[in-house]
Order: structure tokens, then sequence, then C-alpha cells
């Protein structure tokens, strides 16, 4: 089997830094870490396809020899998406654990202002919340109405924008 | 080949997904969700008793998925071993989520919120499931990826403080065994050109030994992680009993048995020649021995009860380690004694936590006068998990011992010996447990002092004690349920044992394996 020397370079280059980087305490330290190593993991797996050749094509005209091994690179697509997956849910720990570090005890105590909810309660809050927004978006539909019927030009406030700007109030 | 039993395995992992989907869709309508899960689950348990049936006729059930054969495309492969993991995890899961729902219901799902728990428990099973049916390594690692993405989830629900501590920590611990276990993957196709079990388990023997054995350590690294064997294990007490009691239960059963079925998978079927029987054996030792020094240090019932399961793990790796048919069909035995009991065990703390506002042994008394039926479903429980006679625990550890004194040698009788203490130190640790929460009258609770306690470690990130709720009916009827399948166990010892010894004897000869993938010879 023959494989690029650079890329076995680099690869032995990300896990050391990488493995060095998650030793450190600080979380999105760990993360760079984390993204580090998976990464070299998915060039060892590169790295096993052995040396570049043809696209796997059965077109007739390639022999076997000549062509890539397709089955590493699958696993490595595989592999991405999973780390992609497992990368944002530990974004949104180290956010979660830095709001609980800034609210201090509180943050420990967070779960208990749910303790006197109830299905209901939750229910009334969520219609509260699509009441507001079907007045709001009322809002704006009569002030573009407004601008089309009238002096401003429509320009002013770009339509597509409307709905956007009733979900952030 | 039985055209049933194959449509049947990719059901297994199928159904569970569109069932979490569909939970997820059906979004807050609670009552939907919980019918859409139960019943997605009873599915599984009746297919994986129908596929154990079959498999248990005529041998193992091959799927080629999209038709393509082995080496090329993915195989499914169910043999007795998997055909009874599925079962019995099938079971659990099942019980598990009775609980959860009775939970639920009384307390307005505050721990285990609908919208997100069912889906999420749904994929774990499917990833599980996923696991036990994978013929190759890599769609072994993505069963495994599939059950611990939706382990991080359940952890962490809620996302206090205290979960979101743990949960980092557990997160990091399996990534780096995941990558651990990728790497491994990558190694073994460079060095054997193929993931696919039952080709590798051919030509790996081809390989120089140095290699061989580079490669089996790296595979036993990963699953060890995951098993939690000593020294690997130190995650496990921290992080499992910080999350609600129904999601400590399922992980404390199921997850470290995945790590086990996967070094059953490597020892017997890739590296039957393995040069490690005397290092597992002394990482057996270790694991028994500090796991239950561990568990007797520990003052809170659930971190208790983690490290009796973290010393347990000892057992079952020492049959491992063992490797003759006699040690295999006891190992198979155990661990699905060991899911049972372990699962049962922490519902039956889940209820204490009801009953009593806390599982703090400081804080808790006169259980007894207050939940008689608690009391008995734990003391069940316990002298199960402690091997009393007549029950499943003692006949596991019994059939694991003669085992080992059939072999014969040194390390196996001082690995006994171990056995033997660990099942006498987990009875003494857990009829503490008994004396303090459930013997002792309510009015000691304050101001009491004894040797007994004074030497316990309290829980690091114990909250205090939570105010007591009711129990509903479907959790004790759950719990009593797994306990009733742990005395089944000891009831049907018999055919339960005949069916480990026919699964061990296809574990013991690789070929009825590779044969089953490749029934027209090796590419």
């Amino acid at each position: 089997m023959s494989a690029s020397l650079t890329l076995v370079v680099v690869m032995a280059v990300m896990y050391a830094a990488g493995v060095y980087v998650m030793l450190e305490r600080s979380l999105t330290r760990v993360l760079i870490g984390f993204l580090l190593v998976g990464n070299a993991t998915n060039l060892l797996l590169f790295l096993m396809s052995g040396r570049p050749g043809t696209a796997p094509i059965v077109t007739g005209t390639a022999s076997d020899a000549d062509m890539a091994d397709p089955l590493p690179q699958v696993l490595m697509l595989t592999a991405i998406v999973i780390n992609f997956g497992i990368t944002a849910l530990i974004l949104a720990l180290i956010y979660r654990s830095w709001w609980l570090a800034q609210l201090g005890d509180e943050g420990d105590t967070l779960t208990d202002e749910h303790a006197a909810e109830t299905l209901a309660g939750t229910e009334e809050s969520f219609r509260s919340v699509t009441d507001d927004e079907a007045a709001s978006q009322e809002d704006l539909d009569a002030s573009e109405r407004e601008q089309a019927s009238g002096r401003a030009p429509a320009s002013e406030r770009d339509p597509a924008d409307a709905p956007g700007e009733a979900m952030n109030r | 080949m039985n055209i049933t039993a194959n449509t049947l395995v990719p059901l297994v992992v199928a159904i569970p997904l569109l069932g979490s989907a569909l939970t997820l869709a059906l979004g807050r309508r609670r009552p939907q969700q919980i019918a859409v899960s139960v019943l997605a689950l009873t599915a599984v348990v009746v297919i994986s008793a129908v596929l154990l049936g079959q498999v248990d006729q005529s041998g193992p059930a091959v799927v080629h998925v999209g038709g393509w054969d082995a080496p090329w495309g993915i195989v499914l492969v169910v043999d007795r071993l998997s055909a009874i993991m599925l079962l019995i995890s099938a079971l659990m899961l099942l019980g598990v989520l009775l609980f959860a729902v009775g939970q639920g219901i009384v307390d307005g799902d505050r721990e285990t919120p609908v919208s997100i728990f069912h889906p999420t428990y749904l994929v774990l099973a499917a990833g599980l499931f996923n696991a036990f049916i994978a013929g190759d390594l890599f769609n072994l690692y993505v069963g495994f990826e599939m059950l611990l993405s939706a382990s991080y989830v359940l952890l962490t629900l809620g996302g206090t403080g205290a979960r979101i501590r743990v949960g980092v920590t557990y997160v990091i611990v399996s990534l780096v065994s995941s990558l651990l276990f990728l790497s491994a993957i990558a190694l073994i196709y460079g060095a054997t050109g193929t993931v696919t079990m039952a080709l590798i388990a051919d030509r790996v023997g081809d390989l120089p030994a140095d290699v061989q054995l580079i490669l089996n350590l790296l595979l036993l690294l990963a699953f060890c992680v995951k098993a939690a064997v000593f020294p690997l294990s130190f995650w496990l007490p921290d992080s499992y009993p910080t999350a609600p009691a129904p999601v400590t239960a399922v992980f404390a059963g199921l997850l470290t048995k995945v790590g086990i079925y996967a070094i059953i998978r490597t020892q017997t079927l890739l590296f039957p020649e393995s040069p490690l029987s005397v290092p597992l054996m002394v990482v057996a030792f270790l694991t028994m021995i500090v796991g239950i020094l561990g568990a007797l240090a520990q003052a809170d019932i659930k971190r208790l009860l983690s490290f009796t399961l973290v010393s347990h793990i000892g057992y079952m790796i020492f049959g491992i380690a063992m490797g003759t048919q006699a040690a295999i069909t006891a190992t198979i035995y155990y661990v699905v004694h060991h899911i049972t009991v372990q699962t049962a065990l922490f519902l039956c703390a889940g209820l204490i936590e009801r009953v009593g506002g806390t599982t703090s042994l400081a804080r808790l008394g006169g259980l007894l006068k207050a939940a008689p039926f608690v009391a008995l479903l734990f003391f069940v429980g316990a002298l199960n998990l402690g091997g009393i006679p007549p029950f499943s625990g003692f006949l596991g550890k019994f059939a694991l011992f003669q085992a080992g004194a059939e072999i014969g040698d040194p390390a196996a009788y001082i690995v006994i010996a171990a056995g033997a203490a660990t099942s006498l130190l987990t009875l003494y640790a857990l009829a503490r447990v008994w004396n303090i929460a459930f013997w002792r009258s309510p009015e000691e609770v304050s101001d009491y002092e004894s040797p007994m306690l004074d030497r316990l470690v309290e829980d690091p990130e114990d909250t205090g004690t939570v105010k007591t709720r009711t129990i509903s009916p479907l959790m004790t009827g759950a719990t009593t349920a797994l306990l009733a399948l742990t005395i089944a166990l000891t009831v049907f010892a018999g055919p339960v044992f005949g069916l480990a010894s026919r699964a061990a004897t296809n574990i013991e000869n690789p070929s009825t394996y590779i044969d089953a993938v490749f029934p027209n010879g090796m590419p």
C-alpha cells in the first residue's frame, strides 16, 4: 500500500496537537481538540484507501487497478456527519455551562422556576406567544397596506423581512 | 435461511426510528406520543422473540442490505447471541418506558419532558438494536454513535448545573472512546481491506502477530471505556446517578452491556487466538475489587448501585477472558441476569427517591413502614444481585466459577476468590442500605450517629432533599415486572442455560457465523 507522506505527517501533527489541546481545562479548547483528533481520524481513514486513482465508476474503460478505493471515503463522509452533529451538541453544552456559570448558584436552581408549571400553563404560554405573533403580523400587514396605498415608497420596507421581524418581537 | 426471519431483521432498527420521527412530529400531544413509543417497543419485543425462535431453530439470519452481497454491502447478522441481547434489551426498554410514563403522568413531565424524551429514547433503542445486529465494524460504530448521541441528550435532560457538569465529562469520555474505535476501524481496514466482521475473522490470522495484537488492543480499549472496565470506569459512578431515575436505569442496564457484547464479538470472532486472556483476568479482578470497595464507601443509593454495576462488569470480563464454551455460556447468562436485575434495582432507587424524597442514606429511614412494597422489591433485587441462592445471580456466578475451576489455572482461582468476595461485599453494601433506609425508625434520622454512616462519602452532586411525591401504580408495576423477570430467569434457568449454551457453541465455532454471511464461500 502506498500513501502520501504529506498526509501522514499532517495526520500525525493533528493527532498530537488535538490530544494536547484536549487535555486543557477549558471546554472550548477540548472541543477544538476533539475537532482536530476527529479530522486526524478522518485522514487516517482516507490514507487507508492507498494510492490515488481514477473515479471508481464502472464504465468499462478504466481497469480495476487504476481506480481509487471508494470505501474509506464513504466511511469518512459518515464520520464527518457524525462529528458535525456531536460538535453542535457540545457547543450547546458549552453555551449552557457558560450560562450556568454566569448565573452562579441561581443557575443550579433554574428548574425550580418550573416547579409550579403545569401542562395547561405551558400550553397557555405557547398560545399567548402565538397570539402576540398574530397581532404583530396584523400590525405589519396594516402598515404595509398603508405604504402601498400612500405616500411612502414601497422600498422602505422589504416585504421579505417582515415575517422575520414579527418573529423577533 | 428463512424468509420471515430475514424480513424481520431490519425492522428492529426501522420501527424505533420511525417511531422516533412520529413522536417528534406529534410534539405536544402526550397520549399519542406515549402510545406510539409503547407500540414501537412492544413490536420490537415481539419481533425479537420471533427472531430468537427462528434463529435458534435454523441458524443465523443474514440480511444483505440493498441486495449487495457481503463484503460490498452492509450485512445484518442475527445469531443466537444477538437475538438474546435483542430480546432482553427490548424488554428492558419497554419496562423502563412504562416506568417513565408512570412517573411523567404523576409529575406533569418535569423530569422527563415528553416532547424530547420519547424521540430520544427511541433513537437510543434503535442505536442499541443496530449495534446488536451489525455484521460489520462500521455499522457497529454507527450503532454506538446513535445510542451515545441519544444518551448525551437523555443525561443532560433539563440542563441543570449538576447534569451539565457530569454530562460534559460523560460526553468527552465517550467521544474519546468513539475516536479510538474509529481509528481502530481505519487500521483494520488498512490491514485486512474490509470492515465486514466475517471477512476480517477470515483474514486477520494472516497478519503478523504484533499487528494483530495492536488491532485487538485498540478495539478492546475503545469497548472497555464503554463497558466501564477498570481502570477506564472512573466516569461511570459520577455521571449515571445524576440523570432522571428511568434514564439511569436504562443506561446502567444496557449501555455498559453493549460494550460487553462488542468485547465478546472481538475476542471470539475477530481474535479467537488472542493472547490477552491473562491481562483480561487481571483487569476482571481489579474491576470487581475496586468497584465493590468504591460501593462500600457510598452514602447515596444511586452512586452505590453505580459502583456495584462497575464491579459486576468484572464477572463478565472474567468469563470472556476464559473463553471456553462453559465460560461463554455462563457469561451470556450472567449478562442477561445482570441487565435485568441492575435495571430493576435502579428503578427501585427511583421509587425510594419518590417515597423518601432523597437517595442519601443519611436522610432516609423508616421506609419499611412507609412503603412496604418498595421494601420488598428492593429486598428481592438486592438478594438477587448479591448472589443468594436460589436467585439467578447465584446461578450465573456459580456457572462462572465452575467454568473457572474447569480451567484450573492459578489466575482463574484467584479471580474466583475475588468474585466470591465481591459477591459477599455486594450483599454487605446492599444489606446496609436495607438496614439504614428501610429498617431504622424515622425518628432516628436526625442527629443519628453511627460508625456505619460516619465513614461514608456524601454525594458530591447532592442537591438536598426533594419533596416526596406519589408513586403511580404503573411505576411499581414496571419495577415488579422486571423483578418478576429476574425470578423467571431463576425458575426457567434450565431452558435459558440451554439457549445460552447453544449460543456459546455458535460463538466457539466462528465458522457458523462466517458461513452464514458467505454461503457461497469466501470472496
